[in-house]
């Protein structure tokens, strides 16, 4: 009697799943499995795609396709005149998703907003350890507790931050993946379970899709969240398909098997470009790829040391070698994507010949230096290795000797922030929230020395530019300043600037409203798919 | 993978296996082997092979790590677009691919040779001292034996080479502990065997001492069965450090070792398939070459399978 | 029997021992740091690290480490991911079900297709068609499986089209699992269509993975079929005019049978061993591909929780088959 029951069971999923099989479905080719789903928790753009891109929401979002900043769960906020109290006017009656694992009782309110940032410095939350090991790398790294003073409930739909000073970047940081919103009341109810570590399986937050199921490293299922506040997506359900080889996610895409793909090799672009039933969309990466010198280590102390180095290395060849053409040559530390990019800043020209009787004039022969390659591929550096070469057959055409070294990827990390270190170093970087402090002050300030800035370089002048736009609200003032720092950038040339990676977005004719994000997040709101 | 090849020589069949009258010379040994013509056929291969390996430099005239621009992903001559200067095409970053397999087969040999150098070594004196000590000895070496036995072979490799950084003399070493445990065990069980026998008594009685009697005494009778485990751990290895280099744990780019060649190939597979399907190739016909040799010593070496 | 039994699991009890210090120790030595591969390009300020290594319980002398592992490998608890956070032992029961899915329709080919192969060899030994197997064989036997894996996509996947390229199952198709395994599962969902998905799924990892199996059962049979057919019973039989078919179907094939099933046994470990390069081709979701993949990111407690779990795997089918084995033949009971 019960094997019947559990058969008739059995055959109502199958009519409801066959009733659903008509749904318009968009599969995802994906880079890899996410680390989980807790997006405070981690750092990488995986996991970001699968839990707070889809399944939650933050007070501000970044408008799609861009880096500037509009309103999400905040409906409006207010700055106070010193720009350290930042007062945030809640959505009414935003619902969090409904899911056979969770029915929500009450919409959205400040206590929500309040947890999901109180978890993740208050050592005494109980949520602030809930899974072993777990730390909150972007909070601290974008710097949090020590900018956060308190945060306040002002009424059930106004919450207000307090700041220990006043930060420029601050509202765009709110947009970020770790400033995601959790609903308390699906928190409390995990916990009075004990089922604490749900959180970071089964997410629960008031973004366009909802989570329906993870298969291990094989497929992530969401369903579009009907009580969506921005209103319920085109598309039913929503698939991420996780394919680690690019290769393979190429194959799978012009088979049909899915319809849209984030990062391809760059050897199959002119390819998938051919097919026609697909489309590939690209733009400029919100990252750059740099050779850091040592400044604190003669001689390359010297700026002209180092721009005569810059000059004998053709960056075209290795945008060409390493990215068959899916870069561009970078000449500022910004990528051009990004507000207050100097266009009149002018590259150290390729020209071996110019370089060696630079290098002749600041006193420097027989040199010996060493290049730190990357044992690993980056978005913004595919093959570091590969770059090193040229750089290593560039350089000795002008006498200098390179030796190139690398190191396991945490070791290189490590060692590369030595001061004392030996040789300029190949390294990159992604921007977090496309605010050019993320790029100026973290890798190049006087404050990251031993730290971010691998060269190691502080130059009052810079840091005096630099650290003056960060206080200042205004963003037309702020744009002044940065350009100006470019310029001094240029001129001491602590960095040989690399290149900026094109980010290629192959996807069946099919899929329409998709857009390319600039800090590269791939999101699937406002995407649909033809039948 | 490595693990398969115990198959071929059980400890126990070779114990049974091992001459007992001393080893009737090379022209029996050479009438058995060339009757097997698999084996001549097998070994014709490997000298081609070898000569390549060795007289790469003469045999063409391009480098195997210099990169030309000019001539990126060219296809081979017999397909169209291809040049006779590139026989079998060239890779992505214009490297003729004939050549860099000439050079990699040089990577692949002396992987093999340095692999099965370390673990015949290493395990002929083990198994020599756990054989004829028995005892505790015995017991604690054949327990950490079964140890290394108790992980698969790869993926003890792939992790030590994890542990020790990767690179191909890393690679090298890690290949060698996971084959050692056969070489123990099998010289283990022929000394056994052997120990006892009147002539080892014999030796003793006339006052031979212990290493005499190990090395000149009984060593020799078990040479069969362990020349033909090496043979198969000389492909075995090319196998392993190919894979390895092929999970990125092997020799690193731009040495032209075939398993970092095809890792490198991978993504140009939709595109360019010449760049997979040759050093694979390569890889295939050198363990096959070195696996018909194999069979043709077990063959000849080994008086019970004679029979059959 | 019993005693046979016991002596055998008091061998195994010093092995899983050394097998945890080695897993442990081995882990220990990786260079590099994982606490600093969590925040990536950033650098992580020196005091955070010291706090997270403590947190961890990574800054512990190694003995007190290595003792609290082996008080939780005892009670079952294999680890916790560093990156991912959730136990090993839940990654490993999730992805173990695909690994084992696809080893034993890996065996099953092999069986299948080795044990007739080697018997037709040996019966018509020395003749083209014992050549042509053998040859085979041996060209299986040396297959450098990883390329072999990329050949068979780039041919049946990419030129012909007809299998899809990677992945267990088209994601068109959803069902909660039941059993693990996609065949059964996707029959138990009683969606149309997703049994054959599964199907064509399977087909080309199983071809790689069932190579090198394929090819040494062929071989061994044939060794074992020929050593069996010189004997004197047999001879005495075909004497007495019995027939052929008889001969080697009841009494050859099933006295050659006892080495050729301790070589499947072995082949077993073997293919666990296999499965690491297979799945990394096919992007199969199981427990080689999780393997490369945390060497790769320095997920120190997942490779040393999934070496424990996979070789503890290894020593219990070599258990299983010793016993058999045992059972089978009083003689080595000893």
């Amino acid at each position: 009697m019960k094997k019947l029951s559990t058969l008739l069971a059995a055959t109502a999923v199958v009519t409801l799943m066959a009733g659903s099989a008509w749904s318009k479905t968009l599969v995802y080719c994906s880079e890899g499995s996410p680390e989980g789903f807790d997006s405070a928790l981690y750092t990488a753009g995986t996991t970001f795609d699968a839990s707070s891109r889809t399944v939650y929401n933050r007070l501000v979002e970044f408008k799609k396709g861009s880096t500037e900043i509009e309103p999400g769960l905040a409906a409006s906020w207010e700055m106070s005149a010193d720009g350290t109290q930042y007062t945030f006017k809640l959505r009414p009656g935003v619902k969090f998703q409904t899911t056979d694992f969770f029915t929500p009782t009450r919409e959205l309110n400040a206590d929500d907003v309040i947890f999901s940032f109180e978890r993740q410095y208050k050592a005494d939350n109980p949520w602030n350890k809930y899974v072993a090991g777990a730390t909150y790398e972007y909070f601290s790294g974008m710097g949090f507790p020590e900018l956060i003073k308190s945060i306040e409930k002002v009424d059930d739909l106004t919450v207000k931050f307090v700041l220990n000073k006043s930060e420029a970047p601050f509202l765009a940081n709110l947009g970020m993946d770790f400033a995601s919103i959790y609903s308390k009341e699906y928190a409390d109810k995990l916990q009075a379970d004990g089922k604490m570590e749900m959180m970071n399986q089964q997410p629960l937050g008031t973004g366009p899709y909802t989570f329906v199921a993870y298969q291990a490293d094989a497929a992530i299922r969401y369903k579009a969240n009907p009580d969506y506040w921005g209103g319920k997506q085109k598309i039913d359900d929503l698939v991420f398909a996780i394919t680690t080889d690019a290769a393979v996610r190429a194959q799978k895409l012009k088979a049909g098997e899915c319809h849209i793909m984030p990062y391809p090799n760059a050897a199959d672009v002119s390819e998938l470009q051919k097919d026609e039933t697909l489309t590939v969309l690209k733009e400029e990466g919100l990252n750059v790829s740099y050779l850091a010198y040592n400044t604190l280590v003669a001689p390359f102390d010297k700026p002209e040391v180092r721009k005569a180095l810059n000059m004998a290395v053709n960056k075209q060849a290795i945008v060409d070698a390493v990215f068959q053409g899916a870069a561009t040559v970078a000449k500022n530390p910004i990528p051009p994507t990004m507000w207050s990019y100097n266009d009149a800043v002018e590259d150290d020209k390729y020209d071996p010949e110019a370089a060696k009787k630079a290098l002749e004039a600041a006193g420097v022969s027989n040199l010996k230096m060493k290049i730190w390659a990357m044992p690993v591929s980056r978005p913004y550096m595919l093959n570091a290795r590969r770059a090193a070469e040229l750089m290593q057959a560039d350089l000795a055409k002008i006498g200098v000797e390179v030796e190139i070294v690398s190191y396991e990827w945490a070791e290189y990390l490590k060692l590369s922030s030595d001061k004392a270190r030996d040789g300029a170093v190949i390294l990159g970087w992604t921007g977090d929230n496309g605010d050019p402090d993320n790029f100026l002050d973290t890798l190049l300030g006087c404050t990251a020395v031993g730290g971010n800035n691998r060269a190691q370089w502080c130059n009052k002048e810079f840091d005096d530019l630099v650290k003056k736009a960060k206080l200042t609200p205004d963003q037309a003032e702020r744009t002044k300043l940065y350009q100006q720092a470019q310029l001094v950038f240029k001129k001491e040339a602590p960095w040989n600037t690399i290149d900026h990676s094109l980010v290629f977005m192959p996807m069946n004719k099919k899929v329409s409203g998709y857009v390319q994000d600039p800090l590269g997040i791939h999101r699937f709101d406002g995407v649909d798919i033809a039948e | 993978m490595s693990s398969v090849e115990t198959k071929s020589v059980s400890p126990a069949a070779a114990a049974a296996a091992t001459p007992s009258a001393p080893p009737s010379g090379f022209a029996e040994f050479w009438f058995y082997f060339s009757s097997n013509r698999g084996a001549v056929l097998g070994l014709g291969i490997f000298v081609i092979i070898l000569l390549m390996a060795i007289f790469a430099p003469l045999l063409t005239s391009h480098d195997p790590i210099i990169q030309n621009r000019d001539v990126l992903l060219l296809p081979p001559v017999f397909a169209e677009g291809g040049r006779a200067e590139y026989l079998l095409g060239t890779d992505p970053v214009g490297r003729d691919i004939l050549t860099r397999l000439m050079y990699g087969a040089r990577f692949s040999l002396f992987v093999g040779l340095i692999v099965v150098t370390l673990s015949v070594v290493a395990g002929v004196l083990i198994g020599l001292v756990a054989g004829f000590f028995r005892g505790t000895t015995d017991t604690i070496i054949m327990r950490l034996m079964d140890i290394i036995l108790a992980f698969p072979s790869l993926l003890l490799a792939l992790v030590l080479v994890a542990v020790l950084g990767p690179g191909l003399v890393n690679a090298m070493i890690a290949i060698a502990l996971v084959n050692l445990p056969h070489f123990v065990r099998l010289t283990r069980a022929s000394v056994m065997t052997e120990r006892n026998k009147d002539y080892v008594i014999g030796s003793q009685v006339a006052g031979a001492g212990t290493l005499r009697i190990m090395f000149v005494t009984i060593l020799p009778n078990c040479l069969a069965p362990l020349i033909v485990q090496a043979t198969l751990a000389f492909s075995a290895a090319i196998l392993d450090a190919a894979a390895l280099g092929f999970l990125g744990m092997g020799a690193q780019p731009p040495t032209p070792e075939w398993g970092t060649m095809l890792a490198e190939a991978r993504e140009f597979i939709q595109r360019a398939w010449w760049v997979v399907t040759f050093p694979g190739l390569a890889i295939l016909i050198t363990v096959l070459a070195i696996n018909l040799m194999g069979d043709g010593l077990r063959d000849a070496l080994d008086p019970k399978l004679k029979r059959s | 029997m019993l005693r046979f039994i016991f002596g055998r699991l008091a061998v195994l009890i010093p092995t899983f021992i050394g097998v945890s210090i080695i897993a442990f120790s081995f882990i220990r030595l990786l260079p590099g740091d994982p606490v600093m591969l969590l925040s990536g390009e950033r650098v992580m300020a020196p005091e955070r690290h010291a706090q997270i290594m403590a947190e961890l319980g990574l800054d512990r002398p190694m003995y007190v480490q290595y003792f609290d592992y082996l008080t939780g490998l005892l009670q079952g608890d294999f680890g916790r991911s560093i990156i991912s956070k959730r136990p090993v032992i839940d990654d490993f029961m999730t992805l173990f079900p695909a690994t084992m899915e696809l080893a034993i329709c890996a065996i099953i080919l092999a069986v299948c297709l080795g044990i007739p192969a080697g018997v037709v060899a040996a019966v018509k030994r020395g003749t083209w068609l014992d050549q042509t197997i053998m040859g085979t064989a041996l060209v299986g036997y040396s297959m450098p499986i990883f390329w072999w894996g990329l050949l068979l996509i780039i041919f049946f996947s990419g030129t012909l089209g007809w299998t899809p390229v990677s992945g267990r199952i088209s994601f068109l198709y959803f069902f909660p699992p039941v059993t693990g395994f996609m065949l059964i599962d996707s029959l138990l969902s009683g969606q149309k269509g997703a049994f054959g998905s599964a199907v064509s799924h399977m087909i080309l990892p199983t071809i790689v993975l069932a190579t090198i199996p394929l090819a040494v059962i062929a071989r061994q049979t044939r060794s074992a079929m020929l050593e069996v057919l010189s004997e004197d019973y047999v001879r005495t039989a075909r004497s007495k005019g019995m027939s052929p078919f008889r001969i080697i179907g009841v009494h050859a094939l099933r006295n050659a049978m006892i080495p050729v099933i301790t070589t499947i046994g072995l082949q077993i470990g073997v293919l666990l061993g296999g499965a690491i390069l297979t799945e990394s081709i096919f992007s199969w979701p199981g427990i080689g591909k999780w393997m490369v993949d945390s060497v790769f990111k320095r997920d120190y407690a997942v490779v040393q929780g999934g070496l424990m779990m996979i070789t503890l795997v290894i020593m219990f089918v070599n258990l299983i088959v010793d016993l058999l084995y045992g059972w089978a033949n009083p003689r080595i009971r000893r």
